[in-house]
């Protein structure tokens, strides 16, 4: 029973790390129909900035704030010079633009930063918490409410204000979100902000367990893009479980099937539920009209 | 008119193909290294870029080697064997290099040694496995210990202090599978019975499932993990995290001091084989090696800011060793250079004393490797290894 | 024949592809020339599969470096552990690939945008993890070696040899791509690719097509797989990883999604990109990301088809 436990909490600690950065591509998405493969990078600069702004002998709280509030930048900076130029491309011409963003901010970062890793102090000290015969640590739990807290704000901000309607809006019908009034420039610019802000602050509450480096993007947006697929694009509470989901399968595979194919396994069932759910979990079912 | 436009595009491109050859003719002795800078091998290949970028400088600041200045020609691989390919293909024809220092990793060194056997250019890889030097490749030489070492020099600690059952947590990158295969061929002859096997993606977040499992396999005396990078300082905090209080054995693959800091409390008491280099200050002043190290060790932090790693003291190695042979054979000669590497005698580097012969191309043994063990944050010797 | 007609000839591309791989190498000072030149033409052959998928079906597929592993392992695997000569082994990988594709495809092909993206990058993904792991069968990380291609008794050795076999078999790709598009299978993909409900309804099955398509798209990859196997004599599993298949797919993007050309261009670009950039050392990923994105900008179509129309656009 503690062993079962013990895998829950594992599945738990990442899958809330992926929860966090699949959260990033919700936004982006909503606002513009476009799968920011960036967002990987968002989180880097986040964990990244902090860490050696932190050297440099900066309070660790206000360098996190500037590593936000530069990644936020970055993020606008991306929309405005890579992103809006291109408006009216296809989708993959976008992606691919997001691609090389993508390349080019990793490219940068091993300029600036270096290529070794780094952690970060936890928020509620290295010492694990026992329950039931099992061990979580307290960072674990830190991610998890993070994400749940930014899931809340996001739903929060749809539906309660008259700028997440536009959102709304924006996605839905670009032309006639503009007609109506709706800045839809202002609005992308928006959501790009906000997503690396989410990637940022994502960054620096998984770097106590996860360490980091200037290429931990890859990775992470690989499996925050696939969570964020399984629970169904465009949809937080989607990104959420879908991450919770892929982390959970991959502890319970370690687990009890094999730790080498733990990322095997998570992908087949991804594959498998697609299959069954083409819109993923809670995604919202397409109506192609004709 | 599609088509016109098709020729100039290609037109261009092959244009710009002939462009990017840099030719150049001079009277300087060209060193290539192919090293992954960057991608996922990039723990080893930039400590390497950076210790061969500073010596050859501090090289050819001396005056260079028998009166000729260095030129070090660098290609990243980014970890891609097809990559380091291409590059040892570039080296070889374009750059026409006399000797090369690289190949961070197996599968890169692998590729490339068929270009240098048949382009006959002395080629001192900087990889771990032992296939790269067995069988014996004519011009191919290695500075890094084998991971067999390293697993017999683990096992023979083990012995040491009865313990005979163990479970192996390896990552899944070529340096933890190779590490990991070795170790489990040498095991029966060690007297060491490996009770249960675990793996981890090199990139993974957390191993506690996998320390889970072998926490709770009856029998297990003390757990061994081969990996590099990030990954073995979250396995040794996961250690932590569960309680597990077994003897606990890293792999050399943790290099560098950087391992203790991420590693945090978790780090105490772990053991490792490890070359002198990371514990320069604390050899015995009689040791041949202090000298070397010390050296080493206060010209790369002072030159790049950085704590030493064991991977940067191999190219160091491999660097020292074909300078060396140079300039005994007088001349930048590949045949004549080829011939005084494999004559390396009594070599005090950052690795060990090297011995090489025609049916040794690496030249370390066993004495090369020292255990350490790590106490109030810091490395130090185990006594008697 | 009137000049017209002759440029109108289906064939004349075709032959303009064969004249570029003939006199190419008119300019190559060395070996190395030849190397770029034959992994240009491999990876072309694979882009051009993925165009016909990509660019003519608009099926997007973030996963096809897979295909490309299981042709590239099945010229090692054959030879080394079952002593089967390099050539059979090709075919064999070939169907094998295309066997997969079937497998694979019947379910995935079902989705749309996005979500087939993120299938087919599973599926990616988990020919990767099965060639890393399975290191009885496949060495493992650090790969296996390939035995050399011997044709009819000539030990196939050498950039210049494997430049003039991938140029040819380019050119033959090439032809049947384009054959391919002018047949009635093209026509109905792209009628697919502007509206499947209305190929539906015109009596395109539309999910066979799909399929064909899919499974044409892997044979090539296989093929061009097992000659880099082949070529390189040494194959590790990242061939068929994540970062592989955005190679492939930024190559079809960069030259032109539905251009078969472009396939040629598109590999050029990021085959000869990497080895020029080299002069920049540590700014050498940046600016490929930098380079990548401004093409994208203001080659947004890609090279040859924003390139022709621009042309076009001048000449009047």
């Amino acid at each position: 029973m503690a062993e079962l436990l013990q895998f829950v909490f594992s599945g738990l600690t990442v899958g809330a790390i992926y929860a966090l950065v699949a959260l990033g591509f919700t936004l982006i998405y909503n606002a513009s129909d476009i799968i920011n493969f960036a967002q990987g990078e968002f989180v880097m600069l986040g964990g990244m900035t902090t860490v050696f702004m932190a050297l440099a002998g900066v309070p660790l709280p206000l360098a996190a704030l500037i590593a936000i509030i530069v990644t936020t930048g970055v993020g606008l900076a991306l929309h405005r010079f890579a992103i809006e130029p291109a408006r009216g491309a296809s989708p993959v011409a976008l992606i691919m633009i997001t691609i090389g963003a993508s390349v080019f901010l990793r490219g940068v970062a091993q300029v600036v930063f270096d290529k070794r890793f780094h952690s970060l102090p936890p928020l509620f000290g290295a010492d694990s918490i026992q329950f039931g015969g099992a061990a979580i640590l307290p960072q674990s739990l830190v991610v998890l409410a993070g994400a749940t807290v930014i899931v809340i704000l996001l739903w929060l901000f749809v539906e309660r204000t008259l700028l997440g309607k536009a959102v709304i809006a924006t996605a839905a019908n670009r032309l006639a979100a503009r007609l109506i009034g709706v800045d839809t420039r202002r609005i992308v610019d928006f959501s790009f902000a906000v997503s690396a802000a989410i990637g940022a602050i994502a960054g620096i509450l998984i770097t106590p367990i996860t360490l980091t480096s200037y290429d931990v993007g890859t990775l992470l947006a690989l499996k925050g893009f696939a969570a964020a697929m399984l629970g169904g694009i465009g949809s937080p509470l989607g990104a959420v479980v879908g991450g919770l989901l892929i982390g959970m399968i991959e502890a319970l595979s370690a687990g009890y099937l094999s730790s080498s194919y733990k990322d095997a396994v998570a992908f087949l069932i991804i594959l498998v539920v697609l299959v069954a759910m083409p819109q993923g979990l809670f995604g919202r079912v397409k109506v192609e009209r004709v | 008119m599609r088509t016109l436009q098709r020729v100039t595009v290609t037109a261009a491109i092959g244009l710009a193909v002939l462009l990017s050859a840099g030719h150049q003719a001079s009277a300087q002795t060209k060193i290539g290294a192919v090293l992954s800078v960057t991608g996922p091998a990039s723990f080893l290949g930039d400590p390497e870029k950076k210790t061969l970028e500073i010596y050859v400088d501090e090289i050819n600041a001396k005056g260079g080697v028998n009166g000729q200045k260095l030129q070090l020609i660098v290609y990243d691989d980014a970890g891609n064997a097809n990559n380091a390919r291409t590059f040892a293909t570039r080296l070889v024809e374009e750059d026409k290099i006399d000797a090369m220092v690289g190949g961070s990793t197996t599968g890169s060194t692998l590729a490339m040694i068929p270009v240098f056997e048949d382009a006959k250019i002395p080629f001192i890889s900087l990889a771990g496995a032992i296939q790269i030097i067995e069988p014996v490749h004519k011009w191919v030489f290695k500075t890094p210990h084998t991971d067999k070492m390293a697993c017999e020099k683990i096992f023979a600690d083990l012995k040491h202090r009865n313990l005979t059952t163990i479970a192996m947590i390896s990552g899944t990158d070529a340096f933890g599978k190779s590490m990991r295969d070795q170790c489990v061929a040498v095991a029966p002859q060690a007297g060491i019975k490996i009770a249960t096997e675990e793996s981890y993606g090199p990139r993974d977040s957390d191993m506690t499932p996998q320390l889970t499992k072998i926490h709770n396999t009856a029998g297990v005396q003390a757990v061994v993990n081969p990996g590099f990078g990030q990954g073995p300082a979250i396995v040794t905090r996961n250690y932590r995290q569960l309680g597990i209080k077994l003897p606990f054995y890293q792999s050399h693959g943790v290099a560098s001091k950087q391992f203790i800091e991420l590693a945090g409390p978790a780090a105490e008491g772990v053991r490792l084989p490890a070359a002198a280099l990371l514990i320069a200050d604390k050899l015995p002043n009689k040791d041949p090696q202090k000298p070397v190290v010390v050296n080493y060790t206060r010209t790369y932090q002072q030159k790049s800011g950085q704590a030493v790693s064991t991977f940067g003291g191999h190219a160091y190695d491999g660097l020292m060793i074909l300078v060396q042979a140079m300039q005994r054979a007088k001349s930048a000669d590949k045949s004549k250079v080829r011939d005084e590497i494999e004559k390396t005698k009594g070599y005090i580097g950052t690795g060990g004393i090297v011995n090489m012969s025609p049916t040794d191309h690496m030249g370390l043994d066993l004495s090369a490797f020292h255990m350490l063990e790590i106490k109030g944050g810091d490395w130090t010797l185990v006594p008697g290894t | 024949m009137s000049l017209r007609a002759l440029l109108e000839i289906r064939l004349l591309p075709a032959i303009l592809v064969a004249a570029i791989v003939i006199i190419l190498p008119l300019f190559f000072p060395s070996a190395y020339y030849y190397r770029i030149g034959a992994l240009v033409f491999i990876f072309a052959l694979a882009v051009v599969g993925l165009n016909l998928l990509m660019g003519f079906a608009g099926q997007v597929s973030l996963g096809h470096a897979g295909f490309l592993g299981i042709g590239a392992y099945s010229v090692a695997i054959g030879p080394v552990h079952f002593g089967a000569p390099s050539w059979l082994c090709l075919f064999v990988g070939a169907i094998l690939s295309g066997a997969v594709a079937f497998a694979v495809g019947r379910p995935i092909l079902k989705l749309k945008g996005h979500y087939l993206a993120v299938a087919t990058l599973g599926f990616g993904l988990l020919v990767a993890i099965v060639l890393t792991n399975e290191a009885g069968w496949t060495g493992g990380p650090d790969g296996m070696n390939v035995p050399a291609l011997t044709l009819f008794g000539w030990r196939v050795h050498g950039s210049d040899a494997w430049y003039w076999i991938a140029g040819a078999t380019f050119v033959g790709g090439f032809l049947l791509a384009l054959n391919l598009m002018e047949s009635p299978t093209g026509r109905a993909l792209q009628a697919i690719h502007d509206s499947e409900i209305a190929a539906r309804v015109l009596g395109i099955d539309v999910a066979r097509k799909k399929l064909t398509i899919f499974i044409i798209s892997a044979m090539y990859a296989s093929v061009a797989g097992s000659f880099l196997a082949l070529f390189n004599g040494l194959i590790t599993p990242d061939v068929a990883g994540f970062l592989g298949s955005i190679e492939l797919v930024a190559m079809v993007v960069l030259g032109g999604m539905g251009s078969i050309f472009g396939s040629l261009v598109g590999a050029a670009v990021l085959v000869v990109l990497p080895q020029v950039l080299t002069i920049f050392h540590e700014y050498e990923q940046a600016l490929l990301g930098l380079i990548v994105m401004v093409f994208m900008i203001f080659l947004r179509q890609g090279i040859v088809p924003s390139v022709t129309v621009a042309l076009a656009g001048w000449r009047k």
